[in-house]
């Protein structure tokens, strides 16, 4: 959605706007003023996060925001602290030092509270294999403590597609229809935080591209968060809004991504990556 | 047939035993377990010579209430080790769920598995052998009730420890709760054991049901007092259990350790 219109600039999210500001002093405002405000509401407020695995420190001293229905992507080579701050956003790992609020609520107090209102999908995690794709649906409903369980469960079915194969065992699903069964679990308490961990790996192009799709629309209709690690950086320049650039457990760059790639003097994000990754510019 | 393809596969499974205790471990855990149990059986069928005890009640009862212990003790363990295997485990603990509502779910399974498992045992017992395992009267309800108890604490332990131990770990699912085995006097009273074994045997909940239901069999009578010594006892462990899982959910979530489950 483009809610601020400014000569030729159009503006997505706040750090776009915060550009924009910081080089024309002045706003043409052309929009739902509700929803300006409401996008600098921010609903993950991490500070000084720290892990330290033994003698590894895998997450060092990060800070950011994620805001209201923006799509942050984390990004970085394999190491760099991506899924281990997904973890700890979720409860999973205790930080070694630092702090996270989610919907202004502290996470290690109101962990249960924060995660009734959040979601996460990884292509690393399976569901049940034993159970049907509905069974599963029906034990994470409950799980959710979902209203309306059959509609819910009816309407996930149906957009990603995998309403034929509903009685099926889920070890006897395709890897594409396991990461659609995933994603349509993490929608089951239409969550205000999606947490993706690679959500399209493994996935064929086809597929991957109608995940994409479904996820922007998803997005679009119902204002949702997403925070997003993928290693196809066509895919993060396309899908985030803001990316977080993690090298070695520290944020080397933020912003959109054609601010990173612009900082980083490269023409796409994948070269940008390269170099991280071969330490050539960091 | 070749040899290099042999040995090479010969070496893939002993590279394990190089650093795994638990799997060094259960190359003497069963043979010691069995000859330790079998071994105080004869030695108190013995002490009877020709004048054998009721020893169809004592026997089959006996097995139908470890029975009812071991499920339970596995209701948990198992269960936990369906969820590890199938990749499940963090989707679970990424949602709302504590890790109470998690153990209080495994109960209800293996409380469930158990009933179907004994009242199957109880039928074929009472049509193969004409046992009747209600000739135990009113105290096996609570005696059944202690033995769920006590194969809990055993599967709270032992799920504690495959979390924090991982892999190495999950030959305890059905290996620890016969640990306890020999000295709960399942076959044979507390008597029979040495007195080191003896002094154990007391602070077991399980060999309190056991030497009441042989007090039952042979003398009828309601045997108030072991029942009291193991509801105590169960209280206890279960309490303890519930705190030693706590303690390590929060170690492992320290380490890193829960995203790695079933890696």
């Amino acid at each position: 959605m483009i809610f601020f219109l400014g000569d030729q600039y159009l503006l997505k999210t706040p750090v776009a706007l915060a550009e924009y500001l910081n080089y024309h002093q002045k706003l043409v405002f052309v929009g739902d003023f509700t929803y300006f405000l409401r996008m600098f509401e921010s609903i993950v407020e991490v500070k000084g996060l720290t892990k330290v695995f033994k003698s590894l420190k895998a997450v060092d001293n990060v800070s950011f925001c994620m805001y209201r229905g923006e799509i942050l992507g984390l990004l970085g080579p394999n190491g760099a602290g991506k899924t281990t701050i997904i973890h700890m956003l979720l409860g999973l790992t205790t930080p070694t030092a630092g702090e996270v609020n989610i919907f202004g609520q502290h996470l290690a107090k109101y962990r249960k509270e924060i995660m009734q209102e959040a979601n996460f999908s990884s292509n690393y995690v399976s569901m049940p294999n034993s159970l049907t794709v509905i069974e599963c649906l029906k034990v994470f409903a409950r799980l959710y403590r979902v209203k309306n369980k059959e509609e819910k469960i009816a309407e996930l079915l149906h957009i990603f597609e995998i309403e034929d194969i509903q009685d099926k065992l889920v070890r006897h699903i395709s890897s594409g229809q396991q990461t659609r069964l995933n994603l349509a679990k993490s929608l089951i308490n239409d969550p205000k935080i999606l947490f993706l961990d690679e959500p399209t790996a493994s996935l064929d192009p086809d597929i991957a591209d109608k995940t994409r799709r479904l996820l922007r629309l998803i997005k679009k209709n119902s204002n949702i968060s997403i925070l997003y690690t993928s290693h196809n950086m066509k895919e993060m320049e396309e899908m985030s809004d803001r990316i977080i650039f993690l090298h070695k457990g520290k944020i080397i760059a933020e912003g959109e991504p054609k601010t990173v790639i612009k900082s980083f003097k490269g023409k796409d994000l994948e070269e940008v990556f390269l170099k991280v990754a071969r330490e050539e510019k960091i | 047939m070749r040899l290099n393809r042999i040995i090479a596969l010969f070496l893939r499974h002993m590279y394990l035993y190089r650093r795994s205790m638990p799997r060094i471990m259960e190359i003497l855990y069963w043979p010691v377990l069995d000859l330790v149990v079998w071994g105080f059986i004869t030695v108190y069928l013995a002490q009877f010579r020709q004048n054998l005890p009721k020893f169809i009640p004592f026997f089959l009862g006996a097995l139908i209430l470890w029975d009812i212990l071991f499920r339970a003790h596995q209701g948990i363990s198992v269960s936990f080790l369906e969820d590890v295997w199938s990749r499940n485990f963090l989707n679970l603990f990424a949602s709302p769920l504590g890790p109470a509502e998690y153990i209080f779910s495994l109960m209800l399974v293996g409380f469930i598995k158990l009933i179907a498992t004994a009242s199957i045992m109880a039928a074929l017992a009472w049509f193969l052998y004409s046992f009747n395992i209600f000739l135990v009267g009113i105290s096996l309800i609570p005696f059944v009730l202690n033995l769920i108890i006590m194969g809990w604490s055993i599967g709270i332990v032992t799920t504690a420890l495959i979390l924090r131990f991982g892999q190495e770990a999950e030959v305890l699912a059905w290996a620890l709760g016969f640990l306890f085995m020999p000295v709960s006097a399942v076959f044979y009273p507390v008597a029979v054991l040495p007195p080191f074994l003896q002094a154990i045997a007391h602070y077991i909940p399980a060999s309190y049901v056991f030497e009441g239901m042989r007090s039952v069999i042979s003398n009828g009578g309601f045997p108030l007092e072991e029942l009291l010594m193991s509801i105590g006892l169960n209280i206890i462990y279960i309490v303890l259990s519930f705190l030693f899982f706590h303690w390590n959910f929060r170690i492992v979530k320290r380490k890193g350790l829960l995203v790695k489950i079933g890696e």
